[in-house]
């Protein structure tokens, strides 16, 4: 059991996420950076699917009731066990007793803590994720609170303290990012300009980014195309029929502030999507911390498989090492 | 409109690698909805190994696919297979539900006094400004419009189990309000609401946009799944569900809430079949057969 003493700031209980019910409201949820979650459960031995803890900007602080084996992934934040650090995206044992907490975050959003045997809560719809909209799975259906106390399954026992991960499987963090997007949806809807200077544009990461969508803001306003509105859309030239938005989708509401929805996601509504981020590059999405710049790269479906199948490389020489 | 609906091909187009989107139509309409629903349960039953979800919206719907399992090119000829299949289907087997609304109710009028700011018209409440640019004489006039006639079921989602739906009248009499110019931080949980064309009720607690105008005592989404009627799924609805708002007093909705706490609150469904075509020739009196299923 792992005893929760301070929460941080979202902390919450994650797996790979579920699929088959994003068409009744209920969005795949699951880690945003999936490979940190799977690096984090190779290096101490679980299956990479395993549920961990999902710890965004301020991480948690956490009393080991056992003794355990844990690795953490994703941003760099500092892992302190009593007081010490240890060396990251390294596996490294905790005594019963032992109390771990996370320094500020140098570079990336969210880390993911694995521990040996995974975080055992319960599955709902075929997964430990949390959605925390619909009060669903994960512990209890929502974040961690001061005091929750987390059970944990049986190890496999197949690595010890100190596997680590490459240097070439590390991520790399910080910096500007390039987000690629295939345009379409409603891209049409555009103005020329807009449908321009929304690649060009730099864009940074506001306020509002959590795990059901990032907003941007600091690239000129986007204008629609004129148009009189079809019956049921609304009046804002930004607006449509509701309709399903893809995770990864970017709408850009009145044509101010782009949103990209994550795994989280609203699972519809009224507002255009001009484009989706490709699955290799949401990883990315969920590391960038406020205030944080991207600019979007348009690129063929062709090269979202292709980035893709170099992800899927990825995924395949992390199995090799550890499997 | 130029050209009839059912032969108007749909437009497709991927949202990224992982998502194929359909439009059946820019303006909605039972028409457009009805052909979704028709594609949608074509490409179902083809139960094409690499889907992952096929959602259904009201004017459109949207494909989840792994593409590492089948590739897009594919999947998109086999779903043009199933548009050019499912364009004759014009009927329904279906269930019609009643929905007990206590409308006009303290909770959601409290939270509509606290967002007034961020309304159109600060001096009335969200009914009153409703039955207004409706043209309606009154609230009670809107609320008989309201629950009047049944409602479709056209899209589940938004956030888990939250139906959307849209009303079964012509389009001269479907019930129009625009939606907060600033989206509230808070709805009770199972409110109804009204954006644009669409009605919904709230399956959470939570933000939102839609007008206010009851609440009902039934309980529409719950990870527990407590209530006999939310044993097979913990979503109750499901897109092509009919719904008919049944208005009620305040006793008997805390009689319906007392019953939801002890558990055997239940809901009144029957079967009903849905043509299409008999609708589009009697859109006044066919609604009415299907609400004499309830009777």
């Amino acid at each position: 059991m792992i005893k929760v003493l301070k929460p941080g700031l979202a902390t919450s209980v994650q797996d790979l996420g579920r699929e088959g019910f994003y068409h009744l409201g209920i969005p795949p949820s699951g880690a945003l950076d999936q490979y940190a979650l799977r690096a984090a459960n190779h290096l101490v031995g679980n299956a990479p699917g395993a549920a961990g803890l999902e710890c965004a900007l301020v991480g948690p602080e956490l009393e080991f009731q056992h003794d355990a084996l844990v690795a953490v992934c994703g941003a760099q934040m500092p892992v302190l066990l009593d007081g010490r650090e240890q060396h990251p995206y390294t596996a490294f044992a905790v005594r019963a007793g032992q109390v771990l907490r996370f320094g500020f975050p140098k570079a990336g959003a969210r880390a993911y803590l694995a521990v040996a045997g995974g975080i055992d809560v319960p599955e709902v719809l075929g997964s430990r994720s949390t959605y925390a909209l619909g009060a669903l799975g994960g512990y209890h259906g929502r974040k961690l609170m001061a005091g929750d106390v987390l059970p944990v399954g049986q190890p496999s026992g197949k690595t010890r303290a100190g596997a680590s991960l490459p240097m070439a499987l590390r991520q790399a963090l910080g910096g500007e990012v390039v987000l690629r997007v295939v345009p379409g949806l409603y891209f049409h809807r555009l103005s020329e300009a807009a449908a321009q200077s929304f690649f060009t544009d730099a864009w940074t990461v506001g306020s509002e980014a959590d795990r059901i969508g990032y907003r941007y803001k600091g690239g000129d306003a986007l204008s629609f195309q004129p148009r009189e509105q079809p019956f049921g859309a609304g009046s804002d030239p930004s607006n449509i029929v509701d309709s399903c938005y893809p995770i990864g989708s970017i709408q850009v509401p009145a044509g101010l502030e782009p949103i990209i929805l994550h795994r989280d996601a609203v699972s519809g509504g009224g507002y255009a999507m001009i484009g989706t981020v490709i699955s290799a590059d949401l990883d990315l999405v969920g590391q960038m911390q406020p205030n944080q710049q991207a600019r979007f790269l348009p690129v063929s479906m062709e090269q979202a498989l292709e980035a893709r199948r170099s992800y899927k490389k990825k995924l395949g020489y992390l199995a090799k090492l550890f499997g | 409109m130029a050209e009839p609906l059912a032969t108007t091909p749909i437009r497709y187009s991927f949202g990224a690698d992982e998502h194929l989107f359909a439009e059946v139509s820019e303006s909605m309409s039972l028409e457009a909805f009805f052909k979704g629903l028709a594609v949608t349960r074509a490409v179902e039953r083809l139960a094409l190994e690499g889907v992952l979800d096929v959602c259904l919206a009201n004017a459109s719907f949207q494909i989840r696919f792994d593409p590492d399992r089948i590739a897009p090119e594919a999947l998109l000829e086999a779903v043009r297979g199933a548009e050019a299949q499912a364009v004759a289907e014009r009927s329904l087997n279906t269930r019609i539900i009643e929905i007990p609304v206590l409308y006009n109710d303290p909770w959601t009028h409290e939270t509509l006094m606290r967002f007034r700011d961020r309304h159109q018209d600060p001096q009335s409440t969200d009914l009153e400004y409703a039955a207004r640019v409706n043209g309606l004489a009154d609230v009670d006039a809107f609320i008989a419009a309201h629950s009047g006639a049944p409602w479709f079921v056209s899209m589940v989602g938004f956030v888990a189990g939250l139906p959307f739906m849209f009303q079964m009248v012509e389009r001269e009499r479907q019930l129009q309000v625009p939606k907060y110019l600033r989206p509230r931080t808070d709805t009770p949980k199972l409110t109804l609401g009204h954006g644009g064309c669409f009605g919904c009720i709230y399956s959470v607690r939570g933000a939102g946009g839609y007008q206010m105008f009851g609440v009902t005592p039934a309980p529409i989404y719950d990870p527990q799944q407590t209530l006999a009627y939310l044993k097979e799924h913990m979503v109750f609805f499901r897109p092509g569900d009919i719904v008919q708002f049944k208005p009620i007093d305040r006793r008997t909705y805390d009689q319906a809430v007392a019953d939801v706490e002890d558990g055997r609150f239940d809901l009144r469904i029957r079967p009903v079949e849905f043509s299409l075509d008999a609708f589009l020739a009697d859109p006044v009196g066919y609604p009415k057969s299907l609400q004499e299923a309830l009777a």
